[in-house]
Protein backbone atom coordinates (compact mmCIF):
# COMPACT_ATOMS: atom_id res chain seq x y z
CA UNK A 1 0.00 0.00 0.00
CA UNK A 2 2.85 2.39 0.86
CA UNK A 3 5.84 2.65 -1.40
CA UNK A 4 8.81 4.86 -0.60
CA UNK A 5 11.59 5.17 -3.14
CA UNK A 6 14.86 7.07 -3.04
CA UNK A 7 13.62 9.43 -0.33
CA UNK A 8 16.02 12.23 0.56
CA UNK A 9 15.29 14.89 3.17
CA UNK A 10 17.51 17.74 4.32
CA UNK A 11 17.36 19.79 7.52
CA UNK A 12 19.06 22.93 6.24
CA UNK A 13 22.45 21.74 5.03
CA UNK A 14 22.32 18.46 6.86
CA UNK A 15 21.07 15.45 4.96
CA UNK A 16 18.78 13.56 7.33
CA UNK A 17 17.52 10.83 4.95
CA UNK A 18 19.72 9.31 2.26
CA UNK A 19 17.89 7.38 -0.39
CA UNK A 20 15.34 5.54 1.74
CA UNK A 21 13.35 2.90 -0.13
CA UNK A 22 10.91 0.36 1.23
CA UNK A 23 7.33 -0.72 0.83
CA UNK A 24 4.62 -1.93 3.15
CA UNK A 25 1.64 -4.11 2.44
CA UNK A 26 -1.83 -3.66 3.89
CA UNK A 27 -2.24 -4.77 7.52
CA UNK A 28 1.47 -5.03 8.27
CA UNK A 29 3.19 -3.59 11.32
CA UNK A 30 6.71 -2.44 10.57
CA UNK A 31 9.11 -1.31 13.27
CA UNK A 32 11.72 1.31 12.41
CA UNK A 33 14.65 0.99 14.77
CA UNK A 34 17.90 2.80 15.23
CA UNK A 35 19.92 5.08 17.47
CA UNK A 36 19.12 8.72 18.20
CA UNK A 37 19.67 10.87 15.15
CA UNK A 38 19.42 7.96 12.72
CA UNK A 39 16.57 9.72 10.90
CA UNK A 40 13.61 7.69 12.19
CA UNK A 41 11.48 10.65 13.22
CA UNK A 42 12.42 12.51 10.06
CA UNK A 43 11.19 9.55 8.04
CA UNK A 44 7.81 9.60 9.78
CA UNK A 45 7.69 13.40 9.48
CA UNK A 46 8.34 13.13 5.74
CA UNK A 47 5.61 10.51 5.33
CA UNK A 48 3.16 12.76 7.20
CA UNK A 49 4.11 15.86 5.23
CA UNK A 50 6.00 17.73 7.95
CA UNK A 51 9.28 17.55 6.01
CA UNK A 52 9.41 18.20 2.31
CA UNK A 53 11.57 15.62 0.51
CA UNK A 54 14.24 16.95 -1.81
CA UNK A 55 14.24 13.78 -3.88
CA UNK A 56 12.34 10.55 -4.06
CA UNK A 57 8.72 9.58 -4.00
CA UNK A 58 6.12 8.45 -1.49
CA UNK A 59 3.00 6.78 -2.86
CA UNK A 60 -0.01 5.46 -1.00
CA UNK A 61 -2.02 3.00 -3.09
CA UNK A 62 -0.47 4.47 -6.21
CA UNK A 63 -1.18 8.08 -5.28
CA UNK A 64 1.80 10.35 -4.74
CA UNK A 65 2.05 12.05 -1.33
CA UNK A 66 5.50 13.59 -1.57
CA UNK A 67 5.62 17.32 -1.03
CA UNK A 68 1.95 17.49 0.02
CA UNK A 69 0.88 19.35 3.17
CA UNK A 70 0.12 17.39 6.38
CA UNK A 71 -3.52 18.50 6.30
CA UNK A 72 -3.83 16.93 2.85
CA UNK A 73 -2.02 13.72 3.75
CA UNK A 74 -4.21 13.01 6.78
CA UNK A 75 -7.24 13.20 4.48
CA UNK A 76 -5.67 10.45 2.36
CA UNK A 77 -5.58 8.17 5.39
CA UNK A 78 -2.11 8.65 6.88
CA UNK A 79 -2.13 9.71 10.54
CA UNK A 80 0.98 10.55 12.56
CA UNK A 81 1.09 10.30 16.34
CA UNK A 82 4.10 12.53 16.88
CA UNK A 83 6.94 12.18 19.32
CA UNK A 84 6.25 13.99 22.63
CA UNK A 85 2.54 13.41 21.91
CA UNK A 86 1.74 17.03 20.94
CA UNK A 87 -1.77 16.87 22.32
CA UNK A 88 -3.86 20.04 22.64
CA UNK A 89 -2.87 20.42 26.26
CA UNK A 90 -5.31 23.11 27.39
CA UNK A 91 -8.32 21.39 25.83
CA UNK A 92 -10.36 18.54 27.23
CA UNK A 93 -9.71 14.89 26.44
CA UNK A 94 -13.02 14.74 24.58
CA UNK A 95 -12.24 17.81 22.45
CA UNK A 96 -8.83 16.39 21.58
CA UNK A 97 -10.52 13.26 20.23
CA UNK A 98 -13.21 15.28 18.49
CA UNK A 99 -10.58 17.35 16.68
CA UNK A 100 -8.78 14.18 15.65
CA UNK A 101 -11.68 13.65 13.24
CA UNK A 102 -11.48 17.21 11.88
CA UNK A 103 -11.51 16.30 8.21
CA UNK A 104 -14.68 14.21 8.43
CA UNK A 105 -16.57 15.82 11.32
CA UNK A 106 -18.94 17.85 9.17
CA UNK A 107 -19.92 15.03 6.87
CA UNK A 108 -20.33 12.30 9.47
CA UNK A 109 -20.94 13.69 12.93
CA UNK A 110 -22.73 10.62 14.31
CA UNK A 111 -20.02 8.33 13.08
CA UNK A 112 -17.41 10.51 14.81
CA UNK A 113 -19.29 10.30 18.12
CA UNK A 114 -19.43 6.49 17.75
CA UNK A 115 -15.72 6.40 17.02
CA UNK A 116 -14.96 8.33 20.21
CA UNK A 117 -16.78 5.58 22.13
CA UNK A 118 -14.56 3.02 20.39
CA UNK A 119 -11.44 4.91 21.49
CA UNK A 120 -12.64 4.72 25.09
CA UNK A 121 -13.17 0.97 24.61
CA UNK A 122 -9.63 0.66 23.30
CA UNK A 123 -8.19 2.72 26.19
CA UNK A 124 -10.42 2.07 29.22
CA UNK A 125 -7.98 4.09 31.36
CA UNK A 126 -9.32 7.24 29.67
CA UNK A 127 -12.92 6.51 30.66
CA UNK A 128 -14.23 9.05 33.18
CA UNK A 129 -11.64 11.61 32.11
CA UNK A 130 -13.53 12.98 29.11
CA UNK A 131 -13.81 16.45 30.64
CA UNK A 132 -10.27 16.53 32.10
CA UNK A 133 -7.82 19.01 30.64
CA UNK A 134 -5.47 16.93 28.52
CA UNK A 135 -2.32 18.61 29.86
CA UNK A 136 -3.11 17.43 33.40
CA UNK A 137 -3.06 13.73 32.45
CA UNK A 138 -0.13 11.46 33.27
CA UNK A 139 2.37 10.73 30.51
CA UNK A 140 0.85 7.31 29.82
CA UNK A 141 -2.68 8.65 29.53
CA UNK A 142 -1.46 11.48 27.29
CA UNK A 143 0.14 8.90 25.03
CA UNK A 144 -3.10 6.92 24.90
CA UNK A 145 -4.94 10.13 24.08
CA UNK A 146 -2.44 10.97 21.34
CA UNK A 147 -2.88 7.52 19.77
CA UNK A 148 -6.65 7.85 20.17
CA UNK A 149 -6.59 11.21 18.45
CA UNK A 150 -4.51 9.74 15.65
CA UNK A 151 -7.03 6.91 15.22
CA UNK A 152 -9.95 9.35 15.10
CA UNK A 153 -8.81 10.27 11.59
CA UNK A 154 -9.67 6.65 10.64
CA UNK A 155 -6.24 6.12 9.14
CA UNK A 156 -5.34 3.34 6.75
CA UNK A 157 -1.74 3.89 7.79
CA UNK A 158 -0.88 4.88 11.36
CA UNK A 159 2.56 6.31 12.06
CA UNK A 160 3.71 6.11 15.68
CA UNK A 161 6.78 7.98 16.85
CA UNK A 162 8.26 6.57 20.06
CA UNK A 163 4.99 5.80 21.84
CA UNK A 164 6.74 4.26 24.85
CA UNK A 165 9.28 7.00 25.46
CA UNK A 166 9.39 8.34 29.00
CA UNK A 167 6.73 5.93 30.26
CA UNK A 168 6.86 3.51 33.15
CA UNK A 169 7.59 -0.04 31.88
CA UNK A 170 4.15 -1.28 32.86
CA UNK A 171 2.40 1.53 30.97
CA UNK A 172 4.70 1.08 27.98
CA UNK A 173 3.76 -2.61 27.91
CA UNK A 174 0.07 -1.72 28.02
CA UNK A 175 0.50 0.60 25.06
CA UNK A 176 2.39 -2.05 23.11
CA UNK A 177 -0.33 -4.61 23.73
CA UNK A 178 -2.92 -2.10 22.53
CA UNK A 179 -0.89 -1.77 19.35
CA UNK A 180 -1.08 -5.53 18.85
CA UNK A 181 -4.84 -5.31 19.29
CA UNK A 182 -5.00 -2.46 16.79
CA UNK A 183 -3.02 -4.42 14.26
CA UNK A 184 -5.61 -7.17 14.43
CA UNK A 185 -8.27 -4.68 13.36
CA UNK A 186 -6.42 -4.30 10.07
CA UNK A 187 -4.69 -0.94 10.51
CA UNK A 188 -1.29 -0.76 8.87
CA UNK A 189 1.27 0.59 11.33
CA UNK A 190 4.78 2.00 11.16
CA UNK A 191 6.25 2.05 14.63
CA UNK A 192 9.39 4.02 15.46
CA UNK A 193 10.87 2.85 18.72
CA UNK A 194 14.01 3.09 20.81
CA UNK A 195 12.81 0.15 22.84
CA UNK A 196 13.97 -2.43 20.30
CA UNK A 197 12.95 -5.51 22.24
CA UNK A 198 9.38 -4.31 22.75
CA UNK A 199 9.05 -3.23 19.12
CA UNK A 200 10.35 -6.52 17.75
CA UNK A 201 7.84 -8.36 19.89
CA UNK A 202 4.79 -6.66 18.35
CA UNK A 203 5.92 -5.93 14.77
CA UNK A 204 5.98 -8.23 11.72
CA UNK A 205 9.00 -6.70 10.14
CA UNK A 206 11.74 -4.26 11.09
CA UNK A 207 13.89 -1.71 9.31
CA UNK A 208 17.09 -0.62 10.98
CA UNK A 209 18.31 2.88 10.25
CA UNK A 210 21.76 4.36 10.70
CA UNK A 211 22.79 7.85 9.61
CA UNK A 212 19.74 8.37 7.44
CA UNK A 213 19.89 5.05 5.64
CA UNK A 214 18.22 1.69 6.01
CA UNK A 215 21.06 -0.67 6.85
CA UNK A 216 19.13 -3.81 7.60
CA UNK A 217 15.62 -5.07 7.12
CA UNK A 218 13.76 -8.29 7.61
CA UNK A 219 11.21 -10.24 9.62
CA UNK A 220 11.29 -9.68 13.35
CA UNK A 221 12.27 -13.26 14.19
CA UNK A 222 15.19 -12.98 11.85
CA UNK A 223 16.14 -9.65 13.45
CA UNK A 224 15.98 -11.07 16.96
CA UNK A 225 18.49 -13.68 15.91
CA UNK A 226 20.75 -11.25 14.08
CA UNK A 227 24.02 -10.81 15.91
CA UNK A 228 24.43 -7.19 14.86
CA UNK A 229 20.97 -6.30 16.10
CA UNK A 230 21.57 -8.11 19.34
CA UNK A 231 24.80 -6.30 19.98
CA UNK A 232 23.75 -2.83 18.94
CA UNK A 233 20.12 -2.68 19.96
CA UNK A 234 19.23 -5.47 22.32
CA UNK A 235 22.13 -4.87 24.67
CA UNK A 236 23.41 -8.42 24.56
CA UNK A 237 27.19 -8.58 24.54
CA UNK A 238 28.85 -11.13 22.30
CA UNK A 239 30.43 -12.80 25.31
CA UNK A 240 27.09 -13.39 26.93
CA UNK A 241 25.81 -15.32 23.94
CA UNK A 242 27.35 -18.78 24.47
CA UNK A 243 25.18 -20.75 26.81
CA UNK A 244 27.67 -21.00 29.56
CA UNK A 245 25.45 -21.75 32.43
CA UNK A 246 27.39 -21.71 35.60
CA UNK B 1 -15.62 72.80 43.84
CA UNK B 2 -15.55 69.13 42.95
CA UNK B 3 -14.25 67.00 45.79
CA UNK B 4 -11.34 64.65 45.25
CA UNK B 5 -13.26 61.40 45.55
CA UNK B 6 -15.78 62.31 42.86
CA UNK B 7 -12.94 63.58 40.69
CA UNK B 8 -11.15 60.25 41.13
CA UNK B 9 -14.36 58.42 40.26
CA UNK B 10 -14.79 60.62 37.21
CA UNK B 11 -11.29 59.78 36.06
CA UNK B 12 -11.91 56.11 36.73
CA UNK B 13 -14.92 56.14 34.40
CA UNK B 14 -12.91 57.84 31.67
CA UNK B 15 -10.05 55.40 32.25
CA UNK B 16 -12.32 52.39 31.98
CA UNK B 17 -13.89 53.74 28.78
CA UNK B 18 -10.49 54.23 27.21
CA UNK B 19 -9.41 50.87 28.66
CA UNK B 20 -12.35 49.10 26.97
CA UNK B 21 -11.13 50.27 23.59
CA UNK B 22 -7.57 49.18 24.32
CA UNK B 23 -8.96 45.89 25.53
CA UNK B 24 -10.83 45.27 22.27
CA UNK B 25 -7.75 46.08 20.19
CA UNK B 26 -5.55 43.96 22.45
CA UNK B 27 -7.81 40.95 22.27
CA UNK B 28 -7.89 41.12 18.47
CA UNK B 29 -4.07 41.35 18.49
CA UNK B 30 -3.64 38.44 20.89
CA UNK B 31 -6.07 36.18 19.05
CA UNK B 32 -4.35 36.82 15.72
CA UNK B 33 -0.90 36.47 17.25
CA UNK B 34 -1.64 33.10 18.81
CA UNK B 35 -3.24 31.65 15.71
CA UNK B 36 -0.87 32.96 13.08
CA UNK B 37 2.26 33.96 14.98
CA UNK B 38 1.89 37.37 13.35
CA UNK B 39 1.96 40.48 15.50
CA UNK B 40 -0.41 42.64 13.47
CA UNK B 41 0.75 46.22 13.97
CA UNK B 42 -1.91 47.33 11.48
CA UNK B 43 -4.67 46.44 13.93
CA UNK B 44 -5.15 50.13 14.84
CA UNK B 45 -5.82 50.93 11.18
CA UNK B 46 -8.82 48.59 11.22
CA UNK B 47 -10.20 50.77 14.03
CA UNK B 48 -9.61 53.96 12.05
CA UNK B 49 -11.13 52.49 8.88
CA UNK B 50 -14.16 51.36 10.88
CA UNK B 51 -14.68 54.85 12.30
CA UNK B 52 -14.18 56.58 8.93
CA UNK B 53 -16.32 54.22 6.92
CA UNK B 54 -19.12 54.40 9.49
CA UNK B 55 -19.03 58.21 9.52
CA UNK B 56 -19.25 58.30 5.71
CA UNK B 57 -22.08 55.78 5.53
CA UNK B 58 -23.98 57.64 8.22
CA UNK B 59 -23.45 60.94 6.40
CA UNK B 60 -24.88 59.24 3.31
CA UNK B 61 -28.11 58.82 5.24
CA UNK B 62 -28.06 55.16 6.26
CA UNK B 63 -29.56 54.26 9.65
CA UNK B 64 -27.04 53.53 12.41
CA UNK B 65 -27.69 49.76 12.79
CA UNK B 66 -27.19 49.28 9.04
CA UNK B 67 -24.07 51.46 9.17
CA UNK B 68 -22.72 49.17 11.90
CA UNK B 69 -23.41 45.96 9.97
CA UNK B 70 -22.02 47.24 6.67
CA UNK B 71 -18.90 48.71 8.27
CA UNK B 72 -18.08 45.63 10.32
CA UNK B 73 -18.61 43.37 7.31
CA UNK B 74 -16.62 45.70 5.05
CA UNK B 75 -13.58 45.92 7.32
CA UNK B 76 -13.76 42.16 8.01
CA UNK B 77 -13.53 41.55 4.25
CA UNK B 78 -10.67 44.04 4.05
CA UNK B 79 -8.93 42.16 6.90
CA UNK B 80 -9.29 38.95 4.90
CA UNK B 81 -7.96 40.61 1.74
CA UNK B 82 -5.00 42.00 3.64
CA UNK B 83 -4.21 38.51 4.98
CA UNK B 84 -4.44 36.87 1.54
CA UNK B 85 -2.42 39.56 -0.23
CA UNK B 86 0.31 40.34 2.30
CA UNK B 87 0.49 37.74 5.07
CA UNK B 88 -0.36 34.45 3.36
CA UNK B 89 2.26 34.74 0.59
CA UNK B 90 4.92 35.31 3.30
CA UNK B 91 3.67 32.58 5.66
CA UNK B 92 7.01 30.82 5.84
CA UNK B 93 8.94 34.00 6.65
CA UNK B 94 10.50 34.89 10.01
CA UNK B 95 8.42 36.71 12.58
CA UNK B 96 10.55 39.82 12.08
CA UNK B 97 9.71 39.87 8.37
CA UNK B 98 6.03 39.44 9.17
CA UNK B 99 6.09 42.30 11.68
CA UNK B 100 7.73 44.55 9.09
CA UNK B 101 5.03 43.54 6.61
CA UNK B 102 2.34 44.59 9.09
CA UNK B 103 4.11 47.93 9.65
CA UNK B 104 4.05 48.39 5.87
CA UNK B 105 0.37 47.49 5.85
CA UNK B 106 -0.31 50.01 8.59
CA UNK B 107 1.38 52.80 6.61
CA UNK B 108 -0.39 51.80 3.39
CA UNK B 109 -3.83 51.62 4.99
CA UNK B 110 -3.29 55.01 6.64
CA UNK B 111 -2.22 56.45 3.27
CA UNK B 112 -5.28 54.96 1.65
CA UNK B 113 -7.51 56.48 4.34
CA UNK B 114 -5.85 59.86 3.81
CA UNK B 115 -6.52 59.64 0.06
CA UNK B 116 -10.15 58.63 0.49
CA UNK B 117 -11.20 60.71 3.49
CA UNK B 118 -8.69 63.57 3.65
CA UNK B 119 -7.42 65.15 6.85
CA UNK B 120 -10.65 66.63 8.19
CA UNK B 121 -12.15 64.79 11.14
CA UNK B 122 -15.53 63.18 10.48
CA UNK B 123 -18.40 63.10 12.90
CA UNK B 124 -20.56 60.23 14.02
CA UNK B 125 -23.33 61.11 16.49
CA UNK B 126 -23.64 59.44 19.89
CA UNK B 127 -25.79 56.28 19.80
CA UNK B 128 -28.25 57.47 22.41
CA UNK B 129 -29.40 60.98 23.16
CA UNK B 130 -29.56 62.45 26.65
CA UNK B 131 -26.99 63.93 28.95
CA UNK B 132 -24.41 62.25 31.12
CA UNK B 133 -25.55 59.88 33.85
CA UNK B 134 -24.50 60.91 37.37
CA UNK B 135 -23.07 58.21 39.61
CA UNK B 136 -21.57 59.16 43.00
CA UNK B 137 -20.89 62.72 41.95
CA UNK B 138 -19.21 61.68 38.73
CA UNK B 139 -20.72 61.97 35.29
CA UNK B 140 -20.59 59.07 32.88
CA UNK B 141 -21.18 59.59 29.20
CA UNK B 142 -23.85 57.24 27.77
CA UNK B 143 -21.48 56.46 24.89
CA UNK B 144 -19.06 55.02 27.48
CA UNK B 145 -21.77 52.58 28.50
CA UNK B 146 -22.16 51.57 24.85
CA UNK B 147 -18.42 50.93 24.71
CA UNK B 148 -18.51 48.79 27.90
CA UNK B 149 -21.42 46.92 26.38
CA UNK B 150 -19.51 46.29 23.15
CA UNK B 151 -16.53 44.96 25.06
CA UNK B 152 -18.74 42.65 27.11
CA UNK B 153 -20.64 41.38 24.06
CA UNK B 154 -17.44 40.85 22.07
CA UNK B 155 -15.91 38.88 24.93
CA UNK B 156 -19.04 36.78 25.32
CA UNK B 157 -19.17 36.08 21.59
CA UNK B 158 -15.50 35.13 21.46
CA UNK B 159 -15.96 32.87 24.48
CA UNK B 160 -18.95 31.16 22.88
CA UNK B 161 -17.10 30.78 19.59
CA UNK B 162 -13.95 29.28 21.10
CA UNK B 163 -15.64 27.08 23.71
CA UNK B 164 -18.87 25.96 22.09
CA UNK B 165 -18.37 25.71 18.33
CA UNK B 166 -16.38 23.08 16.48
CA UNK B 167 -14.72 25.68 14.26
CA UNK B 168 -13.78 27.68 17.36
CA UNK B 169 -12.16 24.58 18.85
CA UNK B 170 -10.22 24.05 15.64
CA UNK B 171 -8.99 27.64 15.81
CA UNK B 172 -7.92 27.09 19.42
CA UNK B 173 -6.17 23.87 18.47
CA UNK B 174 -4.21 25.88 15.92
CA UNK B 175 -3.33 28.37 18.66
CA UNK B 176 -2.18 25.70 21.09
CA UNK B 177 -0.10 23.60 18.72
CA UNK B 178 0.03 24.42 15.06
CA UNK B 179 1.92 21.29 14.02
CA UNK B 180 -0.49 19.00 15.81
CA UNK B 181 -3.41 20.92 14.32
CA UNK B 182 -2.05 20.34 10.82
CA UNK B 183 -1.61 16.64 11.61
CA UNK B 184 -5.33 16.28 12.33
CA UNK B 185 -6.14 18.07 9.08
CA UNK B 186 -6.70 21.66 10.20
CA UNK B 187 -5.50 24.09 7.55
CA UNK B 188 -3.64 26.91 9.32
CA UNK B 189 -4.04 29.12 6.25
CA UNK B 190 -7.82 29.06 6.63
CA UNK B 191 -7.52 29.79 10.35
CA UNK B 192 -5.20 32.72 9.63
CA UNK B 193 -7.73 34.15 7.16
CA UNK B 194 -10.44 33.78 9.77
CA UNK B 195 -8.27 35.48 12.42
CA UNK B 196 -7.57 38.51 10.22
CA UNK B 197 -11.19 38.85 9.13
CA UNK B 198 -12.25 38.54 12.79
CA UNK B 199 -9.78 41.18 13.94
CA UNK B 200 -10.96 43.42 11.13
CA UNK B 201 -14.51 43.04 12.44
CA UNK B 202 -13.54 43.67 16.08
CA UNK B 203 -11.38 46.67 15.11
CA UNK B 204 -14.18 48.16 13.01
CA UNK B 205 -16.72 47.73 15.81
CA UNK B 206 -14.34 49.47 18.24
CA UNK B 207 -13.85 52.30 15.74
CA UNK B 208 -17.59 52.83 15.28
CA UNK B 209 -18.17 52.94 19.03
CA UNK B 210 -15.40 55.43 19.84
CA UNK B 211 -15.99 57.72 16.86
CA UNK B 212 -18.74 59.69 18.69
CA UNK B 213 -16.24 60.45 21.48
CA UNK B 214 -13.06 61.09 19.53
CA UNK B 215 -14.20 61.94 15.97
CA UNK B 216 -12.91 59.86 13.07
CA UNK B 217 -9.58 60.80 11.52
CA UNK B 218 -7.32 58.96 9.08
CA UNK B 219 -4.44 58.86 11.58
CA UNK B 220 -6.33 57.84 14.73
CA UNK B 221 -5.34 54.19 14.35
CA UNK B 222 -1.61 54.23 14.91
CA UNK B 223 -1.59 55.28 18.57
CA UNK B 224 -4.57 53.02 19.32
CA UNK B 225 -2.66 50.10 17.80
CA UNK B 226 0.37 50.88 19.95
CA UNK B 227 -1.79 51.09 23.09
CA UNK B 228 -3.51 47.84 22.20
CA UNK B 229 -0.10 46.24 21.82
CA UNK B 230 1.02 47.54 25.24
CA UNK B 231 -2.20 46.18 26.77
CA UNK B 232 -1.55 42.79 25.14
CA UNK B 233 2.01 42.74 26.49
CA UNK B 234 0.74 43.58 29.99
CA UNK B 235 -1.59 40.61 29.67
CA UNK B 236 1.15 38.31 28.44
CA UNK B 237 0.42 38.03 24.69
CA UNK B 238 -1.11 34.57 25.00
CA UNK B 239 -4.16 35.22 27.05
CA UNK B 240 -7.37 36.91 25.93
CA UNK B 241 -8.48 37.57 29.51
CA UNK B 242 -5.07 39.06 30.25
CA UNK B 243 -5.30 41.31 27.21
CA UNK B 244 -8.63 42.69 28.40
CA UNK B 245 -7.29 43.26 31.90
CA UNK B 246 -4.18 44.87 30.40
CA UNK B 247 -6.40 47.23 28.40
CA UNK B 248 -8.29 48.37 31.49
CA UNK B 249 -5.09 48.78 33.54
CA UNK B 250 -3.49 50.88 30.81
CA UNK B 251 -6.60 53.01 30.26
CA UNK B 252 -6.98 53.81 33.94
CA UNK B 253 -3.25 54.50 34.41
CA UNK B 254 -3.22 56.85 31.45
CA UNK B 255 -6.23 58.85 32.55
CA UNK B 256 -5.07 59.10 36.16
CA UNK B 257 -1.62 60.29 35.19
CA UNK B 258 -3.08 62.73 32.68
CA UNK B 259 -5.73 63.98 35.11
CA UNK B 260 -3.71 64.10 38.31
CA UNK B 261 -0.21 64.91 37.06
CA UNK B 262 -0.03 66.31 33.56
CA UNK B 263 -1.97 65.65 30.39
CA UNK B 264 1.33 65.47 28.51
CA UNK B 265 2.04 62.21 30.35
CA UNK B 266 -0.82 60.30 28.73
CA UNK B 267 1.08 58.64 25.89
CA UNK B 268 4.37 58.45 27.77
CA UNK B 269 2.70 56.31 30.43
CA UNK B 270 1.88 53.58 27.92
CA UNK B 271 5.47 53.32 26.78
CA UNK B 272 6.79 53.44 30.35
CA UNK B 273 4.43 50.62 31.28
CA UNK B 274 5.60 48.65 28.23
CA UNK B 275 9.24 49.08 29.26
CA UNK B 276 8.50 48.20 32.87
CA UNK B 277 6.59 45.03 31.97
CA UNK B 278 9.23 43.89 29.49
CA UNK B 279 12.03 44.48 31.99
CA UNK B 280 10.39 43.13 35.12
CA UNK B 281 7.87 40.58 33.96
CA UNK B 282 8.17 39.84 30.24
CA UNK B 283 5.72 36.93 30.49
CA UNK B 284 2.98 39.42 31.37
CA UNK B 285 0.98 39.96 34.52
CA UNK B 286 -1.57 37.22 33.99
CA UNK B 287 0.24 34.80 31.73
CA UNK B 288 1.35 32.59 34.54
CA UNK B 289 -1.58 32.93 36.92
CA UNK B 290 -4.19 32.05 34.34
CA UNK B 291 -2.04 29.47 32.57
CA UNK B 292 -4.82 28.71 30.13
CA UNK B 293 -5.20 30.36 26.79
CA UNK B 294 -8.46 31.95 25.59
Amino acid sequence: MLKVSGLEVYHGWVQALRGISFSITEGEMVAVLGANGAGKSTLLGALAGLHRPKNGDITLNGQSLSGRAPEYIVRQGVSLVPERREIFSSMTVYDNLLLGAYHRYRSSKDEVIMDIKKIFDLFPALVGREAHTAGTLSGGLQQMLAIGRGLMARPRLLLLDEPSIGLAPLVAREIMSTLSALKKTGVTIILVEQNTAAALKVADRALIMERGQIVLSGGTDEMMGNERVQQAYLGRARMAQPAVVL
Amino acid sequence: MVDLSSQLLQLLFSGLTLGSIYALIALALVTTFNITGVLNLAQGEFVALGALLAASLFAAGLPLPLVFILTVAGVAILGGLVERSAIYPARGASSMTLIIITIGLSISLRGLALLVWGTDPLLLPAFSSGGPILIGGAAINPQSLWIFGLTAVTLAMLFAFFELTYLGKAVRACEINRTAARLVGINPGAMSLLAFAGSGAIGAAAGIFIAPLTLATYDMGFMLGVKGFVAAVIGGMNNVGGAVLGGFILGVLEIYSAGLVSSGLKDAVALLVLLAVLLIRPEGLVGVIAGRKV
